[in-house]
């Protein structure tokens, strides 16, 4: 019976090979490893430029997409995923595959707008109604309210809800990093889950209705609205926030393995164009070109935003002072660290 | 044969064959399948040195993650053996409407990613979930909590002791059963001294191995602890918080620190039962 | 089979079984306090995951299940199980036999070498290929220029699906074994049948049960793994998603319908093997009585 069942196993095992779908080998594949709250517009995107490139080449191509978090998929780049592209939530996590030697050192320069074609800032979702009345950052550590985020070792986009915070605090009258770190920490003292990811914390939210107020990327608050409940939960843009710019690059060493330098060099470039703009706006993404933006106008209320580089300095400094082991949000957590 | 000399058979020599390939057979596929992708494991915190080691896991967090990860697992395989034990015993012994389903639904944890196990019970004991809604007026609190990671272990371990107490007691002859009646012993007696020692090693080996799954549960753990530091930070999520800073070697140090004290947990276990046996 | 044949409470009970068996409110409590705990934690979060996926009506569930995606998903990881599994039967089997019908020095080392892979986290089982097969890893740099795909494909997949199931099948068999003794093995040698013999007529349609339900066990393992999978996969769509992968892609792109007909077909499979082990019992089970007792 044993040897009966190993045998049939092995038939299915081959007639499933035999039955998996026959890569059409014409085409060539472009990879693009991407992080997660960019699924729907790359799967918008990938459609436009594939219908670009035909037009202009002739050539048919085929798109492969991987989605995770930033961090993971970063270093699924470093141990081999052979991505061609990678367009990731932080600048931080693209420098990595720079410091492996992935990518060519200077990458930012290749492309306009420190190579982010796309950007996004930090808001706020509160029930509908807007029942406590949050309208700002001092809101947020008031006693009682509850704040939801994610877990900013583990998710890419809470590290720009701290960052935006943080920079909040330290713009304020009086404003130094003593005070904005007592501040941040009074946010997360407000927190009763951490979830490790972003989309995670949004269901603790909407789904689970956990917590007053969430603190989200603009993009992904917006796509929750239209998603999960328009009738459930309103945006609140606060007064500052932080100019959030997740990262594209062409994976050199994988390029010029693979031969689609040309390819991967165009797919990122067509992403400023004006009618690749428009993709970006309609996944709620703020688009780079003024006069696209200016178009969404009522989507993207004006913040005043701040840099990542004006206010700390760049992403290699954050990740060190902030984020690392024992940095200022472990200290946060220490027993007595407050 | 000779590589094995430390196998080699300690009592008189057994008259069954195959004992050398077999034996030989099982140590190469364990060797390749396990114990050379753990070597890499365990050699890849050399790097941080003994004392970098220690440092990293002797940190109040990773200190209470693993008190958290290993408690949580010890009550729930506790739970599990007691549970999985009636379990067993209703489906081997009884018959009753539907007990062909209920047989089917055991393996279902294994069945299930841990991804959606842990979303499904965070959405039945949230506050606003079914259960949690019943226990919120009673002051019980289970998701977000370290009592949400017992459920949810509770879950995970649940077919192990079903599953290995399970044959035992359909291969256990009732005739010795019958024969203790038969003397003169009352029911209770001749299950606390025929069945429960002939069960008991499936029992001991269903816990250890219902405790081991539960230390390292990472995809339905997370949805429903909760994360806090200190609090409700689970083990293996430590590991996916070092990875996350490209921290390989400090990853690679907490999983080594759980791996040696689930081993040496596990193989306790082991002794105990061979203990017993021998008795 | 022989569970019914043995099981007294279903027949008439004779005056022997009366007292070999439990007092009706002793059996009634028992009963009631096993399907209770089936019940809390097992049916109640199924029965969430198939309130969901069919909230939109029958329809929606199967659309869901028709996208290209998820179709790829599931022929992936039926094939990783299909290769997994026979693996570890063959191993299952093989260490059984050298653990439990030889005494020898290192037993328990070994029974606890074969139980880690159970306590290594999923996250781990995952990132030791990594370690190993990375292109920063031992063989990676072997493995690149020779341009050999492990991780991030599908052979890192089954390597870790063989991984997390390694122990199933060995550790059924382990304490079955040890239970039954080698005598009937004995018996079989002394009358003149030579090992194989022995192996295939003897030892084999004793642990048919425990076999049976270690291939269950890995088989469902091996198509619900996700942390280990999730590791070494890459997430590519379409190519190197198993369903688990998949299940969780689906969640967090709200497609809550989609996600949880993927997982509920996961629980299917786990109830179509138990239907396959059921039907084998009624079609063996009279043979395998007879040929016991």
């Amino acid at each position: 019976m044993v040897l009966r069942s190993a045998s049939i196993a092995f038939a299915v095992a081959g007639i499933l090979v035999t039955l998996a779908p026959a890569q059409s080998h014409a085409d060539r594949v472009l990879l693009n490893v991407s992080y997660d709250p960019t699924r729907e517009f790359y799967q918008d995107y990938n459609a436009v430029f594939m219908k670009h490139w035909k037009n202009t080449t002739g050539e048919t191509i085929t798109f492969r997409m991987s989605h995770g978090g930033s961090g993971k998929q970063a270093r699924s780049i470093i141990d081999g995923l052979p991505a061609d592209v990678a367009t990731l939530a932080l600048a931080g996590d693209v420098e990595e595959l720079a410091k492996r030697g992935l990518i060519k050192s200077g990458w930012q320069a290749r492309l306009p707008d420190n190579s982010a074609p796309y950007t996004s800032t930090i808001v706020f979702l509160v029930r509908k109604g807007n029942p406590k009345n949050i309208k700002d950052w001092p809101d947020l550590v008031r006693d009682g309210i509850q704040v939801i985020t994610p877990n900013p070792k583990t998710s890419g986009g809470a590290r720009w809800n701290y960052l935006a915070a943080w920079g909040y605090a330290l713009k304020q009258p009086g404003g130094t990093p003593e005070t904005a770190k007592a501040f941040v920490g009074q946010i997360y003292r407000n927190v009763p889950v951490l979830d490790a990811g972003a989309r995670a914390a949004t269901t603790t939210f909407v789904q689970r209705r956990i917590g007053d107020v969430f603190l989200s990327w603009e993009n992904e608050a917006l796509l929750a609205i239209k998603e999960l409940g328009p009738r459930e939960v309103d945006i609140v843009i606060p007064s500052v926030s932080i100019l959030a710019e997740p990262s594209v690059a062409v994976v050199d060493t994988n390029v010029d393995r693979n031969k689609t330098r040309d390819l991967a060099e165009a797919y990122l470039k067509f992403l400023y164009t004006p009618e690749s703009q428009e993709v970006v706006a309609k996944h709620f993404f703020r688009p780079r070109n003024a006069d696209v933006l200016a178009r969404h106008g009522d989507q993207f209320p004006p913040v005043t935003l701040f840099t990542i580089d004006a206010v700390f300095g760049g992403w290699e400094k954050a990740q060190v002072e902030h984020f690392a082991d024992g940095g200022m949000f472990d200290q946060i957590y220490q027993p007595g660290g407050k | 044969m000779r590589v094995f000399a430390r196998f080699l058979p300690r009592r008189a020599p057994s008259v069954l064959p195959g004992f050398g390939p077999a034996l030989g057979f099982a140590l190469a596929y364990l060797s390749i399948i396990v114990l050379m992708p753990l070597a890499a494991l365990v050699l890849r915190p050399a790097e941080l040195g003994f004392s970098g080691f220690v440092a990293v896991v002797t940190q109040p967090r990773v200190l209470a993650a693993l008190r958290l990860s290993f408690g949580a697992s010890l009550i729930a395989a506790a739970i599990n053996a007691v549970f999985g034990m009636i379990v067993a015993w209703v489906l081997v012994r009884y018959s009753f409407p539907g007990k062909r389903l209920v047989d089917a639904l055991v393996d279902l944890p294994f069945a299930l990613p841990t991804a959606v196990a842990g979303v499904a019970l965070t959405a039945l004991y949230a506050p606003n979930g079914w259960i949690g809604r019943l226990l919120q007026p009673l002051g019980i609190e289970v998701a977000f909590t370290p009592l949400g990671v017992v459920v949810a272990l509770v879950f995970i371990g649940l077919p192990f002791v079903v599953r290995t107490v399970q044959p035992v007691l359909q291969d256990l002859d009732r005739e010795v059963e019958e024969a203790a009646a038969s003397l003169g012993a009352s029911r209770w007696q001749t299950i606390v001294r025929v069945i429960l020692p002939a069960i008991l090693p499936a029992l001991l080996t269903g816990f250890a191995l219902a405790l081991a799954r539960g230390v390292g549960e990472y995809g339905s753990v997370i949805f429903i602890a909760g994360n806090m530091p200190l609090v409700s930070e689970i083990a293996p999520l430590l590991i996916v918080i070092k990875l996350e800073q490209y921290d390989y070697a400090g990853a690679a140090a907490v999983g080594v620190a759980m791996l040696s004290i689930s081993f040496v947990m596990l193989l306790i276990l082991n002794l105990l039962q061979r203990w017993h046996r021998g008795h | 089979m022989a569970t019914e044949t043995k099981a007294p409470a279903a027949s008439p009970a004779p005056a022997t079984a009366a007292a070999i068996g439990e007092p009706a409110w002793a059996r009634n409590l028992l009963i009631a306090l096993g399907l209770g705990f089936i019940g809390l934690f097992l049916v109640l979060p199924l029965v969430a995951v198939f309130i969901e996926a069919l909230s939109n009506g029958i329809g929606a569930y199967l659309a869901a299940l028709h996208t290209p995606d998820t179709l790829a998903a599931i022929r992936l990881t039926l094939l990783v199980a299909a290769i997994a599994v026979p693996c570890n039967l063959v191993f299952g089997v093989i260490a059984a036999w050298a653990i439990a019908k030889f005494e020898f020095t290192g037993r328990s080392v070994l029974i606890t070498f074969i139980d880690l892979p159970f306590s290594v986290s999923p996250v781990i089982s995952g990132l030791v290929y990594v370690l190993l097969f990375g292109a920063h890893g031992w063989f990676g740099p072997w493995l690149v220029a020779n341009n050999v795909q492990i991780i991030f494909a599908v052979p890192g997949i089954v390597l870790a699906t063989i991984f997390v199931t390694f122990p199933f099948v060995a550790r059924e068999l382990i304490p079955l074994m040890q239970e039954q003794g080698t005598e009937e093995e004995e018996a079989a040698l002394s009358l003149g049948a030579n090992g194989w013999q022995t192996f295939w007529r003897v030892t084999l349609p004793n642990i048919k049960w425990g076999l049976l339900y270690g291939v269950l066990l890995s088989n469902a393992r091996a198509m619900g793994e996700f942390g280990a999978v999730s590791v070494v996969s890459g997430h590519i769509r379409g190519l190197t998603n198993t369903m688990p992968l998949h299940v969780e892609i689906l969640y967090n792109e709200y497609n809550f319908v989609g996600a949880f007909a993927v997982a509920s077909l996961l629980a299917l499979l786990a109830l179509v093997t138990l239907v396959l082990k059921s039907l084998l019992e009624w079609r063996f089970g009279h043979e395998l009585a007879v040929t016991r007792h």
